[in-house]
């Protein structure tokens, strides 16, 4: 084995803040000397934008990808061009979490045509016979927690096929009465979204209840904008011909990385939804939909 | 080579024996004593109520000096802890004192009166069983994958043909078709240890897809009459990750090789160990289906301490009301009682979620006879009763997890609620099976009366009654409920149609009755039994129930003269009819017997009942049985003989002996005992009349010596039939019956030659010469006493077994027959001596009858001399080189006796003894030490002479 390059961040859960100090070290070991040309860090953060085929087609999608908003990009030198020695070298190195000008930190989201991302990058450059060195490490951003208090806004809501839309033969729907309610569709991102569905009654026998997470991304650029909604995930809560008038809880984590707080700017938007989804045993498929709004508290 | 004459050195016992013999010193009661044997000493525990932990004194055995192996102990000998600690009423009492502590400061840990998951694990196995074909359907695509990553980018149809070849490149989706009931649990056991190695090799995600994997099978609930084994089988796998889930975190929390101790609080976890575990939490937050999510979660709940505090008790009952989404009853009951077992294990103190596991479970009842429930028991072809069964197990487990050390209060409101539920069966059998006993026991009436009016469909009543009679067993019903109860529940059971339900409830029920009441009622119990399962020979399935009935029965009359005067029972006995269940009940009897019947007994129903039993065990010997069998069932008889005594009535005892003997005539060691018997029997008469036999004694006393004498010939064992002939001789001369004792002596006599040179000890055949040696000296040590016949020669039973031993054909190489020789000569100058060393009471020896007379000496001198000259032949032939080592040792064992009882003042004999001396030194074989230490000896006892 040749030499081996390493970045630990100090955090075990790699998470900073606008304003905090990254640290960490960087680890080279090598059973030998190790000449190089210099070692440097680089922290980069930029948000990755595609245009989806969907709305703009195919060949538009694959030429126009939007080019990369950077947010963040400072590199400094760690060593200067000389030998290490044999072994373990341990090099600290700290970073502050700083934007210029007017530029925000976003939260670091991973999702179909956005994508903001946090690295930091280690180079070591060698001589023309040793290939350079890199490794990469990626770190998360939170936003900064907003201040007040988040107001919580409850909904109610009820399913019968009279409230549904768009259904094609609305005589053919088997009766049935949903109620239930969600705690909040503000919710905080650390937080689960909770809530409680009753089957008050059912012809039809229930199949099974599942909540659909969705992100709505909405990418901007010069001939105006996608709009997508993809889903993140689906959580079952109930499975089978549930008991009738039985309170049933909704619950649902938001996963990390694939959520972040509903973002607006002046080029893209994240924004999420939750779907409940009542599949009965006949096949019907029954959505509710209920957009949320995530912050970090 | 001239003969040399034997002169024997005259003896005077008695003075030498009060030269030799060590001053004797009485030992007081409390002296110390190294040969004293150890005592196991009553410790007196002692209830220390401040720590509630039990400590124990001991009274030590020796006062005058410490035992070095009980100081060691802290005073009490192992054996002596073991007895204390086996002590029903110290031990209740410790027990009360841990509890009336724990109730105290309600402790969070569980006591061992819990009963556990693991001994309902096996119960459950063995009782939900299916012959139908079962399947397994494992899905290993990347569950998380999917739901993630997948964009409406690609349309739906190509997503999944992607994720299918996805899921083939992984060659991961099984679907597993037409497995046996075994099949399927070697399956699961295989995914069980695939998981572990999973887990070995650092494959975590693997190994979380093979549990997902695993508790999705518990969604599905064909074949349902197998769904509780089959959560047993796949809760083990759950709680295998649980626990390397949770070994994992702790192991990642240890700082400098210091683990955590037991009841770390979350602050002391470093960040890395936290930021696992949540990310577990998260990764099972993830998965999409209810029933995985739900069990993984709850399998790995313990993690939750490394988190927060207040972890556990905030997920408990979240967990609880996730249930709700199950929407099989069946399955849903399960994944409680899961939760419930999880919960009791982790956090015991959170009863709450336990009750509210229930009242959900309530709320949901009146789903089991929904059409979701009834469609699907149609298409599978099962009952409602069978279907029912089902969820004790799970039921049960949930209220007793409740009814653990909960209040009487409790217990009463959890009953009130299921009375509401319309009196359900199931609910009623689950309390049953669930509460502590003592509470059902005190309300038994009120169950009567339940049990009578709950609806007639669905759960079987005969498991009610019986759920009730178990609880009877262990806690008794108020004094004046007795006789009612009884009455209620057999009125009941008695009209059961089907001979398998009502034994299984009567068997529970005998226990109750022999607990309460009298033989009257036992016996009209066993009637009623025998009244059900004669026709048809219902019997023949129902054997293992009425043994255990049978068990019941002889467990609490101890008194076997009343057990036998219960009329029923016999008849009872008489529905065994399979042999080998016949000889186990009889076992269990005899065993009964032994262990309580205290003094010995002649009431003649006992003896004809038990003789009738033996009788059984003895006929089902046969060429097929083991030996082991043949000891177990000899002892057992011959415990029963050794019990039988009819007093001083001696001619009844002989008869019963005898009548025994033809009985008992194919197990040896009945007869050997029974000949020991009958030799004790003549040796008692003897005592009661103390030596003189009168006319009628001394023909009762022939008759046990012809007893013997013609049963002895029967027995296999040579070794056997030769200790007992010696034996039995020795009685009839101790009975002055000489002629029969000759005969006693004679046959031992002839018997010598048969002795083979090989015999089986243990099934491995070993040579026989030390046991012949060791008789051989035993008889000699006899025939000193015993007289001359007057018409045969002298010494004619001494000459008679000298041939014999000279044709006996001995191992090539062995000496044996030289050493019996030099032991004769111990006999035969015994026999030179005016006045034995011992003599038979009222039997003239050879001492008194020849009185010394010089013919006789002569007559004894002369086979000394010949008994020389073999001795010295044999030394001859051993001067080869490499038997010279033998040749030493027999030199100086000759040597040695000629010291001992040889007239060294004669100068031959003075000369030979020197000779052997020599010899024995000749060669350099001879161990200086032992030389020194035994001519030492002698020389010392020379001294005094």
């Amino acid at each position: 084995m040749g030499t081996a390059l390493d970045i630990k961040i100090k955090r075990a859960n790699k998470v900073y803040r606008c304003g905090e100090i990254l640290s960490g070290v960087v680890v080279i070991t090598s059973k030998d000397t190790v000449q190089h040309q210099g070692i440097s860090l680089t922290m980069e953060g930029s948000v990755n934008l595609q245009l989806s085929a969907k709305s703009v087609g195919v060949f538009e999608a694959f030429y126009n990808s939007v080019k990369p908003i950077q947010i963040i990009n400072s590199t400094i030198e760690m060593v200067k061009p000389g030998k290490l020695p044999s072994g373990k070298t341990e090099i600290p190195f700290e970073f502050p979490l700083h934007v210029k000008g007017n530029k925000v930190l976003y939260e670091t989201y991973h999702g179909v045509f956005v994508n903001i991302q946090y690295t930091l990058r280690c180079d070591m450059r060698r001589s023309l016979l040793a290939k350079d060195l890199t490794k990469t490490c990626e770190f998360i951003v939170h936003s900064v927690s907003q201040k007040g208090k988040l107001t919580p806004s409850p909904v109610d809501f009820t399913i019968t096929p009279e409230t549904l839309q768009n259904v094609k033969e609305r005589a053919s729907l088997p009766k049935f009465l949903i109620r239930g309610h969600l705690s909040s569709t503000n919710c905080i991102i650390t937080q689960p979204l909770t809530g409680e569905l009753t089957v008050e009654s059912a012809e039809a026998a229930v199949k099974s209840i599942e909540l659909q997470l969705v992100r709505v991304e909405t990418c901007g650029c010069a001939e105006g904008y996608a709009r997508d909604a993809t889903e993140i995930q689906n959580i079952q809560i109930a499975d089978g011909d549930v008991c009738r008038g039985l309170p049933i809880p909704i619950y649902m984590v938001f996963p990390r990385l694939f959520t972040c707080p509903t973002l607006e700017t002046t080029n893209f938007k994240v924004e999420f939804e939750v779907n409940i989804v009542v599949l009965l045993h006949d096949d019907h498929l029954i959505t509710e939909n209920f957009p949320l709004k995530l912050c970090r508290m | 080579m001239a003969a040399f004459p034997w002169h024997a050195r005259s003896r005077n016992y008695v003075s030498e024996s009060d030269v030799c013999k060590l001053e004797s010193v009485p030992l007081d009661f409390g002296d110390y004593h190294p040969l004293k044997p150890i005592t196991v000493t009553e410790s007196k525990t002692k209830k220390m109520s401040r720590k509630g932990s039990t400590s124990s004194t001991s009274s030590s055995s020796s006062s005058s000096m410490m035992d070095p192996l009980s100081s060691v102990l802290d005073g009490t000998d192992p054996l002596s802890l073991f007895a204390a600690a086996a002590d029903p009423l110290t031990t209740a009492a410790s027990m009360d004192g841990v509890r009336k502590k724990r109730d105290k400061d309600d402790s969070s840990a569980l006591g061992s009166d819990f009963e556990q998951w693991s001994s309902k694990r096996g119960e459950i196995l063995a009782r939900y069983t299916t012959t139908e074909k079962l399947s397994i359907n494992l899905y290993m695509g990347s569950e998380k994958g999917k739901a993630t990553t997948s964009g409406s980018a690609v349309s739906e149809k190509v997503r999944t043909r992607l994720e299918e070849l996805d899921d083939l490149e992984e060659g991961s989706q099984k679907e597993l078709l037409n497995l046996t009931q075994q099949d399927y649990m070697n399956r699961i056991e295989e995914l069980n240890q695939s998981l572990k190695d999973a887990w070995s090799s650092d494959q975590k995600v693997k190994a979380l897809k093979i549990v997902i994997q695993c508790s999705k099978l518990l969604s599905d609930t064909t074949v349902i009459q197998f769904y509780p084994s089959k959560f047993v089988l796949i809760t083990d796998i759950l709680d295998t990750f649980g626990k390397l889930v949770y070994e994992r975190i702790l192991s990642m929390c240890m700082d400098n090789r210091v683990s955590l101790s037991d009841n770390f609080s979350p602050e002391t976890v470093n960040d890395t160990a936290k930021e696992t575990c949540l990310n577990w939490f998260f990764k099972i937050a993830s998965i999409r289906e209810l029933i995985p999510r739900f069990y993984v979660e709850a399998a790995i709940l313990k993690c939750n301490k490394f988190l927060s505090k207040t972890g556990i008790s905030e997920c408990l009952p979240r967990l609880t009301s996730v249930i709700r989404g199950i929407g099989d009853p069946l399955v849903a009951v399960y994944a409680r009682a899961y939760l419930c077992r999880v919960g009791m294990e982790v956090a015991p103190q959170l009863k709450e979620s336990l009750n509210k596991n229930f009242f959900d479970f309530l709320l949901t009842f009146k789903q089991i006879h929904g059409d979701t429930v009834q469609n699907q028991l149609v298409v599978q072809c099962v009952e409602i009763p069978l279907y029912l069964t089902l969820y004790s197990p799970a039921i049960d487990w949930i209220l007793q997890c409740i009814a653990y050390r909960a209040p009487e209060i409790l217990l009463t409101e959890m009953m009130e609620r299921c009375k509401k539920l319309g009196n359900n069966a199931l609910l009623l059998n689950s309390i049953m099976s669930a509460f502590r006993a003592e509470f059902i026991a005190a309300r038994s009436m009120d169950f009567i009366g339940m049990i009578k009016e709950c609806d007639e469909s669905g759960f079987p009543k005969h498991l009610l009654f019986r759920s009730l009679g178990l609880n009877l067993a262990l806690a008794d019903p108020p004094e004046n409920d007795h006789l009612q109860i009884l009455n209620e529940a057999w009125k009941v059971i008695t009209k059961l149609k089907n001979p398998q339900d009502y034994i299984n409830c009567a068997e529970v029920w005998v226990e109750y009755t022999c607990r309460h009441f009298t033989k009257r009622e036992v016996n009209t119990v066993l009637a009623d039994v025998i009244k059900h399962m004669t026709p048809d020979r219902a019997f023949e399935d129902a054997y293992p129930q009425l043994q255990s009935i049978i068990q019941k029965v002889i467990t609490y009359i101890n008194d076997f003269s009343l057990l036998f005067s219960v009329e029923k029972f016999l008849p009872f006995l008489d529905m065994f009819q399979k042999e080998s269940v016949r000889v186990e009940v009889c076992k269990c009897i005899m065993e009964s017997f032994i262990k309580h019947q205290q003094e010995s007994t002649k009431d003649p129903v006992i003896l004809n009942a038990l003789l009738h039993i033996c009788k059984t065990m003895h006929d089902s010997v046969n060429a097929l049985t083991l030996e082991d069998e043949k000891r177990l069932l000899a002892a057992l008889i011959n415990g029963f003989i050794k019990m039988v005594s009819f007093g001083r009535d001696f001619e009844q005892q002989l008869s019963f002996y005898v009548e025994a003997r033809s009985m008992f005539c194919n197990l040896e060691p009945v007869l050997v005992q029974l000949i020991h018997s009958v030799n004790q029997l003549a040796m008692e008469t003897r005592k009661v009349m103390r030596g003189n036999h009168s006319r009628k004694t001394a023909a009762f006393v022939r008759a046990c010596v012809a007893f013997c004498f013609i049963t002895i010939p029967s027995l296999s064992s040579i070794f056997t039939r030769l200790n007992l002939y010696l034996h039995s001789g020795q009685v009839a001369l101790a009975n002055q019956c000489l002629s029969q004792a000759d005969a006693f002596f004679k046959a031992a006599v002839s018997l010598v030659p048969e002795v083979p040179k090989m015999i089986s000890i243990d099934g491995k055949m070993r040579p026989s010469d030390a046991f012949l040696l060791e008789f051989l000296c035993n008889f000699f040590s006899t025939l000193l006493v015993v007289p001359d016949h007057p018409e045969q020669g002298v010494l004619f039973l001494v000459r008679g077994l000298l041939n014999v031993i000279q044709d006996y054909t001995w191992e090539d190489n062995s000496d044996d027959k030289v050493r019996i020789y030099t032991n004769v000569l111990h006999l035969l100058s015994a026999m030179t001596q005016e006045t034995y060393i011992y003599h038979v009471d009222k039997v003239d020896s050879n001492d008194t009858l020849y009185g010394g007379d010089s013919k006789f000496l002569a007559e004894i001198s002369k086979l000394c001399e010949t008994v020389i000259a073999q001795i010295l032949d044999h030394l001859k032939t051993l001067g080869k080189e490499e038997t010279l080592k033998r040749q030493s040792q027999l030199a100086l064992y000759f040597f040695n006796t000629i010291l001992a009882h040889g007239d060294l003042r004669n100068n031959k004999l003075n000369q030979l003894s020197v000779n052997l001396w020599n010899l024995a030194q000749k060669h350099g074989f001879a161990d200086t030490k032992t030389m020194v230490r035994r001519t030492y000896c002698r020389e010392i006892c020379y001294d005094f002479l």
